[in-house]
């Protein structure tokens, strides 16, 4: 007996949007002990079926045609307090962001028992036994400590954990996850959906899974459903629509999607480092006064590598393991307590005040937020110009300048005279990459600079980044967490792990021969790059045709 | 993805933002009725609002071109309000100004800088919070003799504080924001990177501070006047309620007009901080709904 079945979903979206209907037509059938993933970029409307199907739509978008069947009843057609009795006990949700959907003020166990008073089931001892056991089936470390825990007291995994038990509270026939492991490390991830894959399993639920990740759907989905623009381009099993893609669309996001095998190796070093760092240290102190002992968290701990022109170091590690703070000290940002640093022969740390100022911009910086990196009140000439300007280029020539870079990295010219949220996060990013470019920098540290974008526009920006290091001969310093993707462009890689580097080596020879534990860890958490998954399969047919 | 592609519609959608909300309509017409009674006052009424022209204690409509009756030494309470209009529109634009010209920097300051800077700066302005304002409206008017600039600064002096907290608060928030470090990393000066990056980010809260500091301020003028520390070569609502006190039983007209003159205007203001704060924070403004 089918779960959830959608039948022709349009819904529609406030006018003044970018397109008239967030979903156009959509179907597709659940059935009963089966993953079903919904996979798509940004924008391709997953997360709007979604949350029709919970019934969490925002006001202003409303569904206008079709209907979303749960045995008898049509979902669309039921009243507000026929959705809340429905939600939680037939159909529960998780959510990308566990910190944010948990009350930050209630302990794990009232959380948990919210949901049986909420449809006021079971006494009040009976709820918290329960509670207990939910904790316990979801594998939190500890569990009588756990249920009176606060939220800020877990890791991002656990209280991923503790969004499960709650859905799993009142034993739903259908889990909708929207991006549940997006937010998480690697491992963390790999955990979390073998227990979605498990707790499903044993329940004979149905989950819908929402997400952006192909590597995701070749390691928890049953059948997939690929969504672009609001429309189903492809649907069928995850094992065939992977391995043999039909649709134009699907074969290009799945060839985008980056393959957990270095690319072959390019670079050969043939002359001297011109960034050196050794034995760098930071600890972060905070709080302390006259009455409490200050919190101490060593960030980094003696830290050593060094780069070359044209060089691409890839810096990889989980959150948390100082890989950012690294980057941070590197372009003095951050003041490191202990360590040298030398650039291009020089002490890059003895520059101080307004001598540092006018040296900054041999060190160059691309962040990760392409929304929060831009000033949303300059236009994109001023973006581009100030910081030339700031060092004495004739404003003339710096505007020529940028409009040379805009076109380099593939804008066009009329891009000067607009404002940043006029892009999209991809051109964000081509901005952010201009104008570190304009300041002629010698070292480029690129600090998770594709992680917020999907994974077709993430592969052009990372040719983009390629490209442009070949270009100028930038030494290239690449921070992420995305194993795949530091495979992709990176030269040499450094594992980082709290604060300390763990292994360091040629890219091919990191990822074909891993000689710390904790790399093998990584890499064998990175899903769906299994022998025996589909993505290898197809790119295994791609490499020999 | 859609956006606002110039100035002119994102102009248009700020108005149709603010007129969402009703109140502000009503408030902006009648601040609008409050300036343009102020600045055609020399036309409505030629002569000094202090010259008696009328017996005393003449009630509202007694006589023609005296709908607002006149005071105890037949003075034209009309007059008076259009008069005191100005005086309440300058006093209040003025010294809010002057408050921001105080709070901005030192909030700047406090924020961008951090550490000895926030302390020192933070303490400083804790200083003044800690007593009462009114009180130290009082002193600083009488220390400086009563004029319209005394008033001014007194009022500034006691106002400049909430700027200086929100606008710090506004700066730790932005200070680590992505662009502001790219700003930092070419090589700009702390003074460009305040002035050119980040304040034009925190303009929105202050905009909708300030609306309400020019009610706050009015208020405080009129209280002043009231009791008798207002410039005495001015009109204002405040001197002509305080006139009117001890007669209150007997001429209600004297101390009523100018107080309703006074509640519309304030009311008015803060209808206008609402629909800013509508218009500038769109997001916040649907959740309340």
């Amino acid at each position: 007996m089918t779960v959830v079945s959608v039948e022709n979903l349009a819904v529609a979206l406030p006018s003044g949007a970018d397109r008239k209907l967030a979903v156009e037509d959509i179907s597709f059938r659940l059935e009963p002990g089966e993953v079903l993933c919904v996979v798509g970029e940004s924008g391709s409307g997953k997360s709007v079926t979604a949350n029709a199907v919970m019934g969490l739509l925002p006001k202003e978008v409303r569904p206008v045609a079709g209907c979303i069947r749960m045995g008898e009843r049509d979902l669309l057609t039921l009243s507000e307090t026929e959705m809340q009795s429905l939600r939680g006990s037939e159909a529960a949700m998780i959510f990308q962001e566990p910190m944010t959907a948990l009350n930050p003020l209630m302990r794990i166990g009232d959380q948990i028992a919210e949901v049986f008073e909420a449809h006021k089931a079971l006494s009040r001892r009976e709820r918290q036994a329960k509670a207990l056991d939910l904790i316990r089936e979801v594998g939190l470390p500890d569990p009588e400590k756990a249920i009176r825990a606060y939220p800020f007291e877990l890791s991002g995994g656990q209280r991923q954990r503790a969004m499960i038990a709650m859905a799993l509270a009142l034993e739903p026939k259908l889990l909708i996850a929207d991006e549940p492991t997006t937010a998480l490390d690697v491992t963390t991830q790999a955990q979390i959906l073998d227990l979605i894959r498990d707790l499903q399993q044993r329940h004979g639920m149905a989950v819908l899974f929402i997400t952006h990740d192909f590597g995701v759907v070749a390691e928890i989905g049953d059948r997939v459903v690929v969504m672009r623009e609001g429309l189903v381009v492809e649907e069928g099993l995850v094992d065939t629509v992977l391995s043999d893609p039909q649709h134009d669309y699907t074969k290009r996001l799945i060839a985008a999607v980056p393959p957990l095998s270095p690319s072959p190796a390019r670079y050969h070093g043939e002359e001297g480092p011109i960034l050196s760092v050794s034995a760098l240290s930071k600890t972060f102190r905070s709080g302390g006064g006259l009455f409490s002992k200050a919190r101490v968290v060593p960030a980094v701990k003696d830290v050593t590598f060094e780069i070359a022109r044209g060089e691409t170091l890839g810096i990889v590690g989980e959150s948390g393991s100082g890989k950012s703070t690294a980057g941070r000290c590197v372009v003095r940002l951050l003041e490191p307590d202990a360590g040298q640093i030398t650039l291009q022969g020089e002490d890059w740390r003895a520059a101080q005040g307004a001598a540092l100022r006018r040296q900054r911009k041999r060190v160059q910086m691309i962040f990760q937020d392409p929304f929060a990196s831009l000033n949303p009140r300059t236009k994109v000439s001023s973006i581009l110009t100030e910081g030339p300007v700031a060092n004495g280029v004739p404003r003339a020539k710096a505007l020529a300048r940028a409009r040379e870079l805009l076109s380099l990295v593939g804008l066009d010219e009329s891009a000067m005279g607009r404002f940043p949220h006029e892009f999209s996060g991809g051109q964000r990013q081509r901005i952010g990459i201009a104008r570190a470019l304009a300041m002629d920098p010698e070292v480029l540290v690129a600090d998770e600079a594709v992680s917020a974008l999907d994974v077709s526009v993430q592969a052009q920006v990372l040719d983009l980044l390629a490209d442009i290091r070949d270009r100028f001969r930038l030494a290239l310093i690449f921070i992420t967490h995305d194993l795949c993707v530091a495979a992709q462009i990176c030269d040499r890689i450094a594992v980082m792990r709290e604060g300390a580097i763990v292994e360091m080596g040629n890219t091919a020879d990191v990822f074909g021969n891993p000689q710390h534990d904790y790399t093998q860890s990584l890499l064998a958490a990175v899903p769906g790059w299994g022998e025996s998954s589909p993505l290898t399969r197809w790119r295994r047919k791609l490499a020999e045709a | 993805m859609t956006s606002i592609s110039n100035k002119a519609t994102g102009a248009r959608d700020f108005w149709r933002r603010y007129t969402r909300n009703r109140g502000a309509i009503i408030g902006l017409a009648l601040v609008w009725i409050v300036i343009i009674v102020a600045l055609i006052a020399p036309l409505l009424y030629p002569q000094s609002p202090w010259r008696m022209v009328q017996r005393p204690f003449m009630p509202p409509f007694a006589v023609d071109g005296f709908w607002f009756g006149t005071d105890t030494l037949g003075r034209d309470i009309g007059a008076g309000l259009a008069y005191g209009a100005r005086v309440s529109l300058l006093i209040g634009l003025v010294s809010t100004f002057v408050a921001l010209l105080i709070g901005i920097p030192i909030g700047a300051a406090a924020g961008y800088f951090g550490g000895r800077w926030d302390d020192a700066l933070m303490r400083f302005t804790e200083f003044f919070q800690t007593i009462p304002s009114f009180a130290l409206a009082i002193v600083l008017v009488a220390i400086l003799e009563p004029s319209l600039s005394s008033i001014v600064l007194a009022i500034a002096l006691v106002a400049w504080p909430p700027v200086a907290r929100l606008v710090r608060g506004e700066f730790l928030s932005l200070r680590s924001r992505e662009y502001v470090q790219a700003a930092v990393l070419t090589g700009q000066s702390s003074l460009a990177i305040i002035f050119k990056q980040i304040l034009p980010n925190t303009l929105s809260p202050v905009i909708v501070l300030a609306s309400l500091m020019v009610a706050t301020a009015i208020l405080l003028e009129s209280s002043l006047s009231f009791l008798g520390l207002g410039d005495p070569n001015v009109m204002s609502w405040g001197y002509m309620i305080g006139a009117a006190r001890t007669v209150l039983r007997q001429a209600w007209w004297m101390s009523v007009f100018p107080g309703v003159a006074i509640l519309l205007t304030v009311l008015a203001l803060n209808l206008i901080g609402e629909g800013l704060n509508d218009a500038l924070n769109p997001r916040l403004a649907r959740k309340g709904r």
